[in-house]
C-alpha cells in the first residue's frame, strides 16, 4: 500500500570536477513503501542518497519532503525533516557502548537508551525489533556484523526518522539476517514509513520492494512498481543495451599463444586482453594481487614472469610522490643490469633512460628529476605505463587504469595495452566501467563471490548477460 | 641546489638560537657578551677547547644521530637512543671488566663490537612487537629508556659496583681495553669511526640498492611494497637495529675513550639530543656530523658559560630548543607526518 509522496527528488543534477555524476535524476519516493535504487558502480545512487541527507549540494533540482519543498544543507536538516541515513560503512564508534553510540547520533547526551519516542509506531515496532539481543551497555566493538548493522539503523532511527535511507546496508550480512531485515524494513513501511534502499543484489529487490528506480551514469533509466519484472529487465535497464566496440576495427586476438596465466576458472595467452569485471567486494581485486604476486596464491596457480603490476592508486602503491620520475623508475625495477651493478646503482644510466621515456610517452613533465607528485594524474599514469613496459613483461595486470583520467588520456592508456597485447604480453584489466572492459578487452571473466565466472568466450559477450553474472543473476 | 638550503636553514636556526639566548641573558640581567664570549670560547676557544670539549661530546651525538638518520629514513621512529646507549655502556663496562687481560687491541673490540651488540639487542623487543602486534615504537623504544636507565642504577650498585663498595660506579677499565687517545687531548678513537660511518651511511643512501629501499619504504611504504616489491617490515626492521647497534656502539666508546667506568647519568641525554641532531640535518650523514659538532660545541661552551660568565649552564637549552623548533618547522609536513602513518 502507498501513499502520497513523502520525499520527491526532482531533476538533481551534480558534477564533480569534469565528471557528471547525475545528469537530471529524479525519485519519488511514497509513504508505505520500500523503494529499490538500482545501477552499476558510479551510477550515482550514493550521490542521490547524500543530496538527500545533506551530505552533497546538488548543483541543480528541487527536494520536496513531505509536499513542500525542503532546503536540506546539512545532515542536521536533513534528521530535522524525520530523515535518517545508513551509509555503506559503520559510522558507530568501536569503544563507545551501543547506548552511547544512540546518544552521539541523537545529539542528545544520557537521553533515553532508545532514543526520543518519535517516528511514529512503526519507528518504535521496528526499534524495538531491532533492540533484540543489543544490550545498551555492551561496547560496540564486541558486537557481531549483524548486530552493528542493527545498531546503524537504530542510529538512524535515534532522531525520529520516518524516512530511511538505506545505501548498501545488506552487503555485509549473512543471508538469513539479510531476510530479517528485509522483513523489518517491509514491517517499517507498513506502519507509516518510507525506505529507500540501494542494493546490487537484484533478488532481495524483486522479493523485498515495492518500486525500482535504476539509474545508469546519472540518470533514471527505468522506474514502476517491482512485481511482474524479471532480473532479466532489470539488468538491461542497469547495464544498458546496447554492443561496445563501436568503429574501431578490432584487433585480431591470439587464439594460440602460449598460455601465460593459469588457474582454476582462468587462463590468459600470450597476446590475449581479458577483461575482469566484478561488483566491489566479489574478491576481484585479491584475484588481481594474487595473480601478481602480492598475496599468496591458490594452488595450481602458474603466471609466466616477469610481471608488471598496475595499481589502481597511482599515489599511494604505484608511485612515491616524493621522488623523482627517475627514482620511480628504479622503483619499479630496481635490478635492471642497465643501472644496477651488484648492490649499486648508477644514477646516470637510468636518468639517461628516463629522459628518453619522458620523451617517447610524452610525459609532460620538466625531465627525469621532476617531482612525481607534481605531475597530473594523466602523466603519472603515462610513467606507471612506461614503467610497466620497460619491464618487459610476459603478463600485465592493471587495477582500474584509466580512473580519473579524461578521454585523451584514456585513449593513451588503452592504445599502450593493446600494443603490449599485440607485442605479445598476457593483459589482465579489471575495470569498475563496463563500457571500458567491453571497449577494450577480447574477453570477459566475471568474478562473484570470489568465483571466476566466464562469459561467453566467443564474440563480444552482450552486456545484459554479463550483467547478469555480476550480480549472481544467472542462477 | 637542495642542500645550500638546508645548511642556510639550519645556520640561521643556530643563530636565532644564540639570539633567544642573548635576549634572555638580557632580560634576566647577565652580561650577555661575557656570557656568549664564554660560550664561543668554550666551544671553539682553543685547540684544546675544540679536542678535548667540543669533540669529545660531539662523537657520541654523531654517531646515535647517523643511526636514527637510518631508521628515521626508513619511517622507523626511534626514540629510544639514549636507552640504547646506555645498554652498549653497560655491556662495554662488564665486558671490558672481564677481557681487561687480553692482547690489545683484542679486548677493546670485543668492548666495541659487544657495545654495538647489546644495543641492537636493546631494541629487538620494539622491533617484535611492531611486526607483530602493530604497537608503535615511538612508544615502546622511548618506554625502554627508562628501563635502560634503572639498569644501570642496578648495575652500579650490584653486580658491577666497584671492588671498595662505596660509590655507585664501576671499576675503572684497564689500561688494555681503552680505546687509543690523540697526545695531549681526551679525544679518542671514536671520532674517526663516526666520521667513517657517516661517509659509508652518506654513499649507502644516495648510491646503492639497499637506501634505495629504506628511502622508499620511508617516504611510501604502499608504493614500495605493492610497486618496488620491497618487505617493508624488513626492512623497517633492519633500520631499527642499526639505528640501535649504533646507539650502543657510542655508549662502548664513551666507557671505553672517555670516562673508564660505568656510573649514574653518564648520559647527559645525548640520546635524546641527537634526535635534534638528525632532525636538522635533515638526515643527511654529512649534515650530522655537521650538526653533531655544533651541538657539542653548545654542551661545551655552556660550562665555560657557567664557569667564566656565572650564567646556568641549563641556560643553552634555550639554544637547543630554540633550534629544534626551528627545524621541526622547516621540515614542515615532509616526513614527520608522513612517518606518523607507517603501519
Amino acid at each position: 500500500m502507498t501513499g502520497p509522496p513523502v520525499l520527491e527528488l526532482l531533476g538533481i543534477e551534480k558534477r564533480f570536477g569534469s565528471v557528471e555524476a547525475l545528469g537530471g535524476a529524479d525519485l519519488v519516493l511514497a509513504r508505505g513503501e520500500v523503494h529499490g535504487l538500482l545501477g552499476e558502480n558510479g551510477a550515482g545512487k550514493s550521490t542521490l542518497m547524500h543530496i538527500a541527507f545533506g551530505l552533497v549540494r546538488p548543483d541543480r533540482g528541487t527536494i520536496r519532503v513531505r509536499g513542500s519543498v525542503a532546503a536540506i544543507g546539512a545532515p542536521s536538516d536533513a534528521k530535522a525533516l524525520g530523515i535518517g541515513m545508513v551509509h555503506q560503512h559503520f559510522t558507530s564508534v568501536p569503544a563507545l557502548t551501543v547506548e552511547e553510540n544512540l546518544w552521539l547520533a541523537a545529539g542528545r547526551y544520557g537521553s533515553s537508551a532508545g532514543g526520543p519516542p518519535i517516528g511514529g509506531e512503526s519507528g518504535e515496532r521496528l526499534r524495538a525489533k531491532l533492540w533484540e539481543g543489543l544490550h545498551p551497555t555492551t561496547r560496540v566493538e564486541e558486537l557481531a556484523v549483524g548486530a552493528k548493522q542493527r545498531l546503524e539503523l537504530l542510529q538512524a532511527l535515534a532522531t525520529g526518522a520516518d524516512i530511511l535511507l538505506l545505501d548498501e546496508p545488506t552487503a555485509v550480512l549473512a543471508p538469513s539476517e539479510v531476510d530479517g531485515l528485509l522483513e523489518l524494513l517491509r514491517e517499517f513501511a507498513a506502519g507509516g514509513g518510507a525506505v529507500v534502499f540501494i542494493t546490487h543484489k537484484l533478488h532481495e529487490v524483486l522479493a523485498a520492494v515495492d518500486r525500482v528506480t535504476v539509474l545508469r551514469r546519472g540518470r533514471v533509466t527505468w522506474s514502476g512498481l517491482a512485481a511482474g519484472r524479471s532480473t532479466a529487465d532489470l539488468t538491461t535497464a542497469m547495464v544498458g543495451e546496447s554492443l561496445s566496440g563501436r568503429g574501431r576495427p578490432r584487433r585480431e586476438p591470439s587464439r594460440t599463444g602460449p598460455i601465460r596465466v593459469k588457474r582454476e576458472g582462468l587462463e590468459v595467452r600470450a597476446g590475449e586482453i581479458v577483461g575482469v569485471v566484478a561488483v566491489e567486494g566479489n574478491g576481484q581485486r585479491e584475484l588481481l594481487r594474487s595473480l601478481a604476486g602480492l598475496l599468496p596464491r591458490a594452488e595450481g596457480t602458474e603466471v609466466a614472469t616477469p610481471i608488471a603490476f598496475i595499481p589502481e592508486d597511482r599515489t599511494t602503491e604505484g608511485l612515491v610522490p616524493t621522488f623523482s620520475l627517475t627514482e620511480n623508475l628504479v622503483l619499479g625495477l630496481p635490478g635492471d643490469p642497465r643501472w644496477s651493478r651488484g648492490p649499486w646503482l648508477q644514477w646516470k644510466e637510468a636518468e639517461r633512460r628516463m629522459a628518453e621515456l619522458v620523451e617517447e610517452f610524452g610525459i609532460r613533465a620538466a625531465g627525469p628529476a621532476t617531482i612525481a607528485r607534481t605531475l597530473s594524474g594523466g602523466n603519472q599514469q603515462k610513467l606507471l605505463l612506461a614503467r610497466a613496459i620497460e619491464v618487459g613483461p610476459a603478463v600485465v595486470i592493471a587495477e582500474n587504469p584509466t580512473r580519473g583520467l579524461d578521454v585523451q588520456a584514456t585513449t593513451d592508456v588503452h592504445e599502450r595495452l593493446r600494443t603490449l597485447a599485440r607485442e605479445g604480453a598476457a593483459v589482465l584489466v579489471y575495470s569498475t566501467d563496463l563500457d571500458e572492459i567491453l571497449d577494450l578487452a577480447d574477453r570477459v571473466v566475471v568474478v562473484y563471490r570470489g568465483a571466476i565466472l566466464a562469459a561467453p568466450s566467443e564474440g563480444p559477450a552482450p552486456r545484459a548477460t554479463i550483467g547478469a553474472l555480476m550480480i549472481g543473476g544467472a542462477e | 641546489m637542495k642542500w645550500l638550503r638546508s645548511i642556510a636553514v639550519a645556520g640561521a636556526a643556530g643563530l636565532a638560537g644564540v639570539g633567544v639566548l642573548a635576549l634572555g641573558l638580557v632580560v634576566f640581567g647577565y652580561d650577555a657578551v661575557a656570557a656568549l664570549g664564554a660560550l664561543g670560547r668554550g666551544g671553539f676557544g682553543s685547540w684544546y677547547a675544540v679536542t678535548s670539549a667540543t669533540l669529545v661530546r660531539a662523537v657520541p651525538l654523531i654517531i646515535i644521530g647517523l643511526g636514527l638518520s637510518v631508521a628515521f629514513r626508513a619511517g622507523a621512529l626511534n626514540i629510544g637512543g639514549e636507552g640504547q646507549f646506555l645498554a652498549g655502556a653497560m655491556a662495554a663496562a662488564w665486558i671490558g671488566l672481564s677481557v681487561g687481560s687480553w692482547p690489545y687491541p683484542l679486548g677493546v673490540l670485543a668492548v666495541v663490537l659487544g657495545g654495538a651488540a647489546a644495543g641492537a639487542v636493546w631494541v629487538v623487543v620494539p622491533v617484535v612487537l611492531k611486526l607483530r602486534f602493530g604497537v608503535l615504537e615511538v612508544i615502546s623504544t622511548l618506554l625502554l629508556n627508562f628501563v635502560a636507565e634503572s639498569f644501570v642504577s642496578f648495575a652500579v650498585q650490584g653486580p658491577l659496583q666497584e671492588s671498595k663498595g662505596i660509590y655507585p660506579q664501576s671499576d675503572p677499565l684497564p689500561v688494555l681495553v681503552r680505546l687509543p687517545i690523540l697526545p695531549g687531548t681526551r679525544l679518542h678513537l671514536g671520532l674517526l669511526v663516526a666520521v667513517l660511518v657517516g661517509i659509508v651511511l652518506w654513499v649507502a643512501f644516495g648510491r646503492t640498492r639497499w637506501g634505495f629501499r629504506l628511502r622508499a619504504v620511508g617516504e611510501a611504504p604502499l608504493a614500495a611494497a605493492v610497486s618496488g616489491r620491497i618487505s617493508v617490515g624488513r626492512t623497517l626492521a633492519v633500520g631499527l637495529v642499526i639505528s640501535a647497534a649504533l646507539a650502543g656502539l657510542a655508549g662502548a666508546f664513551e666507557i671505553t675513550g672517555v670516562t673508564y667506568s660505568l656510573y649514574q647519568n653518564l648520559s647527559p641525554g645525548y640520546g635524546f639530543t641527537a634526535i635534534a641532531v638528525a632532525l636538522i640535518a635533515r638526515l643527511h650523514p654529512l649534515g650530522v656530523i655537521a650538526a653533531g659538532i655544533g651541538f657539542g660545541a653548545l654542551e661545551a661552551g655552556a660550562s665555560a658559560m657557567q664557569r667564566e660568565a656565572n650564567v646556568p649552564a641549563a641556560a643553552v637549552y634555550v639554544v637547543q630548543a630554540t633550534i629544534i623548533l626551528l627545524a621541526v618547522l622547516s621540515l614542515g609536513r615532509s616526513w614527520l607526518a608522513r612517518a606518523g602513518t607507517v603501519g
